[in-house]
């Protein structure tokens, strides 16, 4: 059951993943970003992390990628023009890139330790209330550390944007 | 995961898609009855008593037109969107507890639910999740449908659920803080007994004066998240032509209406089990029993009253009708008084739940059919420079409460 709902899922996120590459509207891209996220929600369900689940569906999803559609929809973007590639890039790139990914998985597969099957429910830490913990204690200096690094980000944005309107 | 566990669900799911549909098309006529006798008319009144088959006669009327497809539109787009609406606003009532534990026996098999679907451990954030990727079915609409208007409609319905998602969250978390928990049923659970013997223990009493402002403050982003008058810049109608689905046809057009429906339903039922403690009485248990029968009796009686002084002719077959059904409830509240426990098992808090969901549901047409829409540069001040500060201190306070005081 849990490797029926992985498969299923990992493939959607991946057939979005590939759609996203490949659409030439940046509307029809964002969606297919949204459809990777959602698919990627429900596998973190699936390791037992519903608070990161919910976590990714309300920023990424919920409002990171409104913002991206929105700014495509305010900005009216159309469908990019595809530059005419050359016959043997296209005959000889598919080849490669799964080459080169092959060699990629297999050195990182390589690299890591020998990990064990997860199945669902085996891992309860994944609550709000844990998740809390760890972030307040454990890793509180990271956390702190991005927050004042967002804030740099945000003061940066509104500096440029200012810059701009005068 | 055994038989009996998958047929209880299954027929809970039943019951629950009906209820859910009937009370979505009543809301409709409801609406209408409601914003008609504020503007002094008489509102639906030619299809069935009342009005009362209107609903089903639209519903007829969207079935059978036919949905057209303009051109130059975003063709998939334009079809996902209104699916993607209803989808959403459906998805978020399965994680609504209705009322308690109940246990009876079918068959001589002993049988113990939740008058809820399922109870998630993050269900408050559930909803917010959904609540947060529903704004796609209206953004999509606008865009897909390739017009001026539609365009205008889902920008602003983008940027306006963007903007009122964050004092909703910061409003939510007060209760969220206090109960200690995300998981719907316990908070409710959380929220039993009462204070001095009748002040119910309920979250909105809570920390005198910080959770009624929590309250209010999750009741104006909901109207917000519902592109709701006074927040229905998306679709309004007479600078937008109609907004996000002005391109929409048949059932298409119909099930952005049943989305906004269904939320409206979700959001107030998510209030009630925030804030007004769910399903649990707001009288000390030995009256609270009585308070239903006794609240229909008196509906029997003023019935009763207008039927033998009918103001209009048609008053003296319609009301005996409602009396009727008013004194039916009372006998079956009472029956489940002194001859059947189970009945009172699940009428009276589903009675409870109703009627709470219910007032914040005729609060929200009430405030429809009084208030003017807001001008798009209000809206969006009144979001970061008011609803956003008053509630981040709301829930700092509430923060502090609960940090400070013992438990």
């Amino acid at each position: 059951m849990d490797t029926a709902l992985f498969i299923v899922f990992a493939v959607i996120a991946l057939l979005c993943g590939i759609n996203l590459v490949v659409q030439t509207h940046p509307i029809s891209s964002a969606l297919s970003l949204i459809g990777v996220m959602g698919a990627l929600a429900v596998l973190y369900l699936l390791l037992g992390a519903e608070f990161l689940a919910a976590a990714q569906m309300i920023v990424y999803a919920g409002a990171i990628m409104v913002l991206f559609v929105f700014v495509i929809m305010l900005l009216n973007a159309g469908a990019e023009r595809v530059t005419p590639t050359r016959q043997l890039v296209k005959v000889m790139g598919v080849p490669l890139m799964a080459v080169f990914l092959g060699i990629v998985a297999f050195i990182i597969q390589g690299l890591l330790p020998r990990s064990e099957l997860v199945w669902f429910g085996g891992f309860q830490g994944g609550g709000p209330r844990e998740v809390g913990i760890a972030l307040f204690t454990r890793y509180l200096l990271p956390f702190e550390v991005t927050s004042v690094l967002i804030l740099i980000a945000i003061i940066g944005a509104i500096v440029l944007a200012q810059r701009e309107i005068d | 995961m055994d038989l009996t566990y998958i047929v209880v669900t299954l027929v809970k799911l039943a019951i629950l898609f009906g209820v859910l549909m009937t009370t979505l098309a009543y809301l409709q006529w409801i609406e209408r009855k409601v914003i008609a006798h504020i503007q002094l008319r008489p509102g639906p009144y030619r299809v069935g008593w009342h009005g009362l088959l209107q609903p089903l006669a639209d519903v007829i009327k969207l079935i059978t037109k036919e949905g057209m497809i303009p051109s130059h539109v975003h063709k998939v787009v334009y079809i996902l969107a209104p699916f993607l609406a209803v989808t959403l606003a459906l998805v978020s009532i399965c994680v609504i507890p209705f009322g308690p534990q109940i246990s009876f026996s079918v068959a001589g098999r002993q049988i113990s639910t939740w008058l809820q679907m399922t109870d998630l451990r993050i269900g408050a954030i559930f909803v917010l999740a959904v609540s947060a990727v529903g704004v796609y079915g209206v953004a999509l609409a606008g865009w897909s449908s390739n017009n001026k208007y539609s365009l205008l409609g889902g920008l602003r319905s983008s940027a306006q659920m963007i903007s009122y998602e964050l004092p909703m969250a910061l409003a939510l978390v007060c209760p969220l803080l206090l109960a200690n928990t995300l998981s719907f049923r316990d908070i409710v659970l959380w929220q039993g007994g009462f204070y001095f013997g009748f002040i119910p223990h309920w979250n909105v009493f809570q920390v005198f004066p910080l959770q009624i402002i929590a309250f209010i403050l999750f009741l104006i982003a909901s109207f917000a998240e519902t592109n709701r008058i006074p927040f229905d810049l998306p679709e309004a109608e007479n600078e937008l032509v109609a907004g996000f689905h002005t391109e929409y046809s048949s059932m298409n057009f119909a099930s952005f209406f049943m989305a906004e429906y269904c939320n409206m339903v979700t959001v107030t039922c998510v209030s009630t089990l925030l804030f007004l403690g769910g399903w649990l009485p707001p009288f000390p248990a030995p009256w609270s029993d009585y308070v239903a029968p006794a609240v229909f009796l008196l509906a029997g009686l003023v019935s009763m009253w207008a039927a033998l002084n009918p103001a209009r002719p048609k008053d003296k077959y319609t009301f005996p009708v409602v009396a009727l059904a008013s004194f039916g409830l009372v006998a079956l509240f009472l029956a489940g008084e002194f001859a059947f426990p189970i009945i009172n098992q699940i009428a009276m808090p589903l009675f409870w739940f109703c009627a709470k969901t219910g007032g914040l549901l005729f609060v929200w047409i009430w405030v429809r059919g009084t208030l003017p829409r807001f001008r798009y540069d209000q809206l969006m001040r009144f979001a970061w420079t008011f609803m956003f500060p008053v509630g981040v201190v709301v829930m700092l306070a509430t923060g502090a409460v609960v940090a400070l005081l013992p438990r």
